[in-house]
């Protein structure tokens, strides 16, 4: 299901695993283009809660936005301490306010288990899978619906 | 397989650039002011194009350009004279000529239909004129032939032809010219053999060969002229007349020549060495003149340069950069607070200054003047014309206009829609026009000009004015506007501007595609500009439409609201203002009214328009940015404060997120954070028009109950 993206390296997923609101997420490594420090926003009208607005990368306006209330989980406050990780979805790029970074993972696409399947729950279809990360469990989230996500939020 | 898409694609540019430059002299044909080189550059386009078309087996364009080219040819002899029907055909050819080539490029449907008839009318002209030739001529050529004395009375001329690499590179053959020269006169060939190196030195893409052209016919330079007039330029080529003015020299070459078949290994290196001293004494004068004569309709151009359009804009966005950065810089500085007096300052001005004029330049480039657009809209207007039986006058005004590259692309959709509404809705039928009292052809004219920094384009039809009863009535029955709703003239006017307005009932061909004016208006807005309707009943309707310079940068007012930093238009913005307590009404529950010099203009809060309300504390004096929008309706923005007003660099919010209601676009401030310009229409939208449409967004509605 992963071999689309051509990003198998040696057999293994590379991805980068972070936290938001003391949960582990990953991206995988191909998808991502940068991290920066998190900078103010410029709030958009009509935004939905997710959306925290946009900022400026070098010269291009990028939406953020913000992971934590995507999941339901509240709102990350945002500070210095946090950080964007600007990713590419599909042509379009977009920012994601996360806890902290954590590491690099390989993944053998193996070990990678499908998410357990709720019934209506709309933020499941962000999470690809599941995996095990020593004592933790990472959840590997699939942008791609992001945009789609948009839409269920705003219903 | 790439490169031969490369060179196809290099070929339909040049067609396009072909096909101006037909409608060009074919619109000097129509004006009858042509100019001595009208009909030759005329057919030079349309021989190219078939001369292109032919390498790329384009059979339909090369059968119908050649019939074309042949009605061209017989005009450019004087053979056949203008008419204003022969330009009437001729333009319509030209319009298939145009779709033929698009046909091609983008693999369309063939309007063969109309080719056929096209094709009918053009051999009307040169059918009724080749039989009169060929029967007069028939007995000349035999003369020809058979009696030698004729040939001395005629001119002879030397030629010596040398193509370079590119004449070969570009896909012509010497065989094919010489051939086509050789079927107008009588003609010699030699080979300069002298040029090619030793074996072991051949270069296989070095052309080395000359050939020495004997050439007899009644007027050799001009026919030498046309054979050789495509490969100007990618060749050495040296006419020499052999008799008149060199008699000697000229007199015995041409005896040579005259001797029939001349073997031509045989003699060369006798006949070279007189031939090349002969051509390369001579070549000075007649040459020159012969030079004189291309270079006439070389010299109003100006020698360009193609760049891809993607280079460019990488250079607009780095340019656009560098002004954020310059902005930034300066604004660095002010915060350090040195001395007022320091020579950084005066550095910054300079800075600045340059970093403007770059930035003009650099538009520059991607501004190009209107008239290829405005060539299309007649061709419009022609096929608009014949397909309601009207007929029309085109008239332009303003076409070396320059406008951005992308504004004029996308103007031509929105345009063509407004132009072919005029035909059919704006202009009445013959009928109607004699009973008015007007002449029997109806005009339409499209003009351009720059106006204050914008661009204005104008269509204007001397048709009958909007019928504003009829436009009501549909829109009531519709039910865009309510029943009893009183609107004013300009304000009915602007209902056609609504989605789902067409005030035809009957779909025509024409102009009742499901589309109507609000596609023109939306595709308008989309490029920042502003339409807006001027009509009165019995003389006609002027649709004007106020366009950006340019796409990459814009005026605005600096204002902030609810703590961030936002742009107002400044072609929205009528003036800003303070108002006293006292001019301030309040209507209703929360509408507030501004009186302004006797006129009550609501006040729209920006902030709970954008959903930013989340401050409660009242200010206690308002601050008013009075905007206009395009349908002249007024309102006054209540903003928190006004700062400034600049240049900002417009930046698409859309490509990344998605459309923002109230939003247009965004900039980046001098500290590198995005503003957000507003979109003055839609926070203004008046609603009791704004159309009941279940499809709008929804934060639409919600704004409208807030």
């Amino acid at each position: 299901m992963l071999d689309t993206e051509g990003n198998r390296r040696e057999g293994g997923l590379e991805c980068v695993s972070f936290t938001v609101c003391g949960q582990v997420y990953c991206l995988n490594i191909m998808m991502i283009r940068e991290i920066r420090r998190w900078a103010s926003v410029t709030t958009l009208p009509h935004a939905d809660a997710h959306v925290l607005g946009v900022i400026n990368l070098r010269g291009n306006v990028i939406p953020v936005f913000d992971l934590a209330v995507h999941f339901g989980l509240g709102r990350t406050e945002p500070g210095p301490r946090n950080v964007v990780i600007i990713a590419d979805v599909e042509g379009a790029t977009s920012g994601l306010l996360v806890e902290s970074v954590s590491e690099i993972l390989t993944v053998d696409p193996i070990d990678i288990q499908d998410p357990p399947r709720f019934e209506k729950d709309g933020h499941s279809s962000l999470i690809e899978g599941v995996i095990s990360v020593g004592e933790e469990m990472a959840q590997l989230i699939d942008l791609r619906h992001l945009s789609h996500a948009r839409g269920d939020a705003a219903a | 397989m790439g490169e031969s898409d490369d060179i196809r694609a290099m070929f339909f540019e040049e067609c396009n650039d072909l096909m101006e430059a037909l409608f060009e002299g074919l619109k000097l044909l129509e004006d009858n002011t042509p100019e001595p080189d009208t009909v030759n550059a005329v057919f030079r386009a349309v021989h190219s194009i078939k001369g292109g078309a032919g390498a790329f087996k384009l059979d339909d364009l090369v059968s119908f350009a050649h019939k074309f080219e042949t009605v061209l040819d017989e005009l450019r002899a004087d053979r056949l004279s203008r008419d204003d029907a022969l330009v009437q055909t001729m333009l319509r050819a030209a319009d298939h000529l145009a779709h033929l080539v698009e046909v091609s490029q983008f693999d369309g449907e063939i309007n063969s239909e109309r080719g056929e008839a096209l094709l009918e009318e053009l051999d009307f002209y040169v059918a009724g004129e080749e039989d009169e030739e060929e029967v007069a001529f028939e007995p000349m050529t035999l003369n020809f032939g058979g009696i030698d004395i004729e040939a001395p009375s005629k001119p002879t001329v030397s030629v010596r032809f040398q193509p370079f690499e590119k004449l070969y590179f570009n896909g012509h053959d010497p065989l094919l010219l010489i051939d086509a020269l050789g079927s107008q006169g009588e003609l010699s060939i030699e080979i300069d053999l002298d040029a090619l190196p030793a074996l072991d030195e051949y270069a296989s893409e070095t052309p080395t060969l000359t050939f020495l052209l004997t050439f007899t016919a009644d007027d050799p330079e001009t026919v030498v002229d046309e054979v050789f007039e495509f490969v100007d330029g990618i060749c050495r080529l040296e006419v020499v007349r052999n008799d008149g003015d060199d008699g000697g020299d000229g007199g015995s070459s041409l005896e040579a020549d005259l001797s029939p078949e001349p073997p031509e290994q045989d003699e060369p290196a006798q006949a070279n060495p007189t031939e090349i001293e002969q051509g390369s004494k001579v070549a000075a004068e007649p040459s020159t003149k012969a030079k004189n004569i291309v270079r006439n309709d070389a010299v109003a151009v100006q020698p360009t340069l193609r760049v891809e359009l993607d280079k460019v804009d990488r250079l607009i966005n780095t340019v656009g950069e560098l002004i954020i950065n310059q902005a930034m810089i300066a604004q660095r500085i002010d915060m350090l607070n040195l001395p007022g007096d320091g020579d950084l300052e005066s550095d910054m001005a300079d800075y600045k200054l340059l970093a403007r004029e770059l930035q003009e330049g650099v538009m520059s480039i991607r501004a190009q003047p209107v008239k290829s657009l405005f060539q299309r809209m007649a061709r419009i207007t022609r096929e608009a014309g014949d397909a309601t039986g009207k007929s029309v006058r085109f008239v332009t005004h303003g076409e070396n206009t320059e406008v951005d590259k992308t504004v004029i692309e996308r103007l031509a959709d929105p345009l063509t829609h407004m132009i072919r509404n005029a035909v059919d809705h704006g202009l009445e039928d013959r009928e109607g026009r004699l009973a008015a009292g007007k002449p029997e052809t109806g005009q339409i004219s499209l003009s351009a000009s720059h106006k204050s920094g914008n661009v204005m384009i104008e269509v204007v039809d001397d048709g009958a004015g909007l019928n504003r009863d009829r436009i009501l009535d549909i829109a009531i029955n519709k039910g865009l506007v309510s029943r009893d709703s009183d609107l004013t003239d300009p304000e009915i006017d602007m209902l056609l501007f609504l989605p789902g307005f067409s005030t035809n009932d009957e779909v025509s061909e024409l102009s009742g595609r499901g589309v109507g004016m609000d596609v023109v208006k939306t595709a308008v807005q989309a490029l920042g500009g502003r339409i807006s309707i001027n009509s009165t009943p019995g003389n006609g309707t002027k649709f004007s439409i106020v366009l950006p310079l340019t796409l990459a940068v814009m005026d605005g007012i600096v204002i902030s609201v609810a703590g961030e930093t936002m742009i107002v238009p400044i072609t929205a913005v009528v003036e800003t203002l303070r108002p006293k307590e006292s001019e301030v009404f309040r209507m209703g529950v929360d509408q507030d009214l501004l009186m302004i010099r006797g006129e009550y203009v609501p006040i729209v809060d920006v902030r709970k328009k954008l959903g930013l309300a989340d401050s409660q504390d009242q200010q206690e004096q308002l601050v008013l940015v009075l905007v206009e929008s395009v349908d002249h309706s007024r309102c006054a923005l209540c903003v928190d404060a006004i700062h400034d007003q600049r240049q900002v660099v417009i930046k698409a919010v859309g490509g990344n997120y998605g459309e923002i209601p109230g939003v247009s676009a965004a900039t980046i401030l001098g500290n590198g954070r995005i503003a957000l310009i507003l979109d003055t229409d839609h926070l203004t939208k008046v609603e009791t028009i704004s159309p009941p449409l279940p499809s709008n967004s929804k934060q639409d509605v919600k704004v409208a109950h807030a």
